[in-house]
């Protein structure tokens, strides 16, 4: 049973863009021990993201290679959700510039964490061998993510006054962009079709539930949503993304195909 | 034909993992299979963690060894089943905790994955140095992706634990 590429790209996309953003704070985390826990983290998502391209890349046939799919598709290519890319603080206007916020990056790593051990859980289930057997492996990685971030989730809320104000408006910056899960796109509704992929609209009492449960031990309040909702898995992103790009992509771009 | 994979078995025997040189790569599973393929020997190893930087440098040691040893065999890289440190043999586990890195608990059975998660910390992890169980987790990742970092409140050493996968 073969899936769609979009479908592949997309679990892929959102692996790879996380692992970069995390990445940012490879030798300059709050406490060594969360440096060396995000850079961690970072590598099972780009772990990840290297199988699901290797993965869409066979499918594709042809010159299609992992890297061709990492280093040389442009931002509108991508299909990551847009909450994974953007910069680890608040919104600011255009010209302002923020140092990163750690409180912004642990809740982003738990809301999108808490949803990809539902996924993966289930997509053990894929009729697509292939991808089932990404999944069972990135399900056993995902917990730990969890279990990280949900930890320090209840650190900081319940923590100081300072932590709990810093975590809360994390929350509230990036909780709308959450929605973004709940719909369907075209590759998640053929993948769904052909019985590979799974109805993302599934996992949502139990995603609620999860983050409920971590924002009531963790002294925190959960926004109510109205507003836009964003469409980074069918190519429309932030002004975030091509900036992401551009620093992961250049020593493919400027020196291709070279090695070390 | 099977003294030929007999063969491979011994020649690949010595490998040992390079991050953790006491253990070798079939005690951790890594090494899963050596094989007659339809187009001749095959030796399957399967990755640990997905990004784990150490599976390159073990797919050139597989491959440098059987070269050495003048026998011709394809790597294949096999996901399914998915690793699990509950492959590990009593005695690899006996291992580790010699090295100073105490060995992996069972992974949890038939736990649906918002119960486990949502589960307390399961059974203390014993200091390997001098056993007590009075031990905290510093962080949950460690020198590498497959360790957490742990600290025994008795002796007051820091310790690796391999965490279960
Ligand atoms: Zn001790």
């Amino acid at each position: 049973m073969s899936t769609p590429i979009d479908y592949l790209l997309h679990l892929a996309d959102n692996a790879v863009v996380l692992g970069q953003r995390n990445a940012e704070w490879c030798g300059h985390g709050p406490i060594l021990e969360e440096d060396l826990a995000l850079a961690n983290v970072s590598l099972d998502l780009i772990g990840q993201a290297r199988l699901l391209y290797q993965r869409a890349a066979e499918m594709m046939g042809g010159d299609a290679t992992e890297d061709k799919l990492a280093y040389f598709r442009d931002a509108h290519q991508f299909r990551n959700y847009t909450l994974l890319e953007l910069p680890h603080h608040g919104p600011l206007v255009g010209y302002a510039a923020a140092d990163r916020d750690y409180a912004t990056t642990i809740v982003r790593n738990f809301l999108y964490s808490a949803l990809m051990v539902l996924v993966w859980d289930k997509l053990q289930q894929s009729k697509d061998a292939g991808l089932a057997a990404i999944a069972a492996k990135s399900l056993k990685e995902a917990s730990y993510h969890l279990h990280h971030s949900r930890d320090w989730l209840v650190r900081l809320g319940d923590g100081t006054e300072e932590s709990h104000a810093r975590v809360q408006a994390a929350v509230n910056h990036l909780m709308p962009y959450t929605e973004e899960f709940w719909t369907t796109s075209p590759a998640e509704g053929s993948a769904v079709a052909a019985g590979v992929g799974i109805d993302v609209w599934a996992l949502r009492p139990d995603w609620d539930a999860m983050v409920n449960e971590a924002l009531e031990e963790a002294t925190l309040t959960r926004p109510n949503f109205h507003g836009y909702v964003t469409e980074g898995k069918i190519g429309l992103h932030s002004e975030h993304l091509s900036y992401l790009l551009g620093e992961m992509q250049t020593l493919a771009r400027a020196h291709p195909n070279a090695t070390w | 034909m099977s003294s030929t994979v007999d063969k491979v078995w011994a020649t690949l025997e010595h490998l040992t993992d390079p991050e953790i040189p006491v253990v070798t790569l079939r005690e951790l599973g890594i090494l899963r299979e050596v094989r007659e393929g339809a187009d001749g020997l095959e030796v399957v190893i399967t990755p640990t963690y997905s990004g784990c930087p150490a599976m390159g440098q073990i797919e050139d040691d597989v491959r440098a060894c059987l070269e050495q040893a003048g026998i011709g065999a394809r790597v294949i890289t096999q996901l399914a089943p998915a690793w699990t440190t509950d492959w590990m043999s009593d005695e690899a586990k006996e291992k580790l905790r010699k090295y100073g890195i105490a060995p992996p608990h069972h992974t949890p059975k038939d736990v649906s994955v918002v119960k486990f998660v949502r589960r307390a910390p399961a059974e203390p992890v014993a200091c390997p140095l001098c056993g007590s169980t009075e031990t905290t987790v510093t962080s949950q990742f460690g020198s590498t992706a497959c360790k957490a970092l742990y600290k025994c409140l008795s002796c007051q050493e820091p310790f690796d634990y391999f965490k279960p996968y």
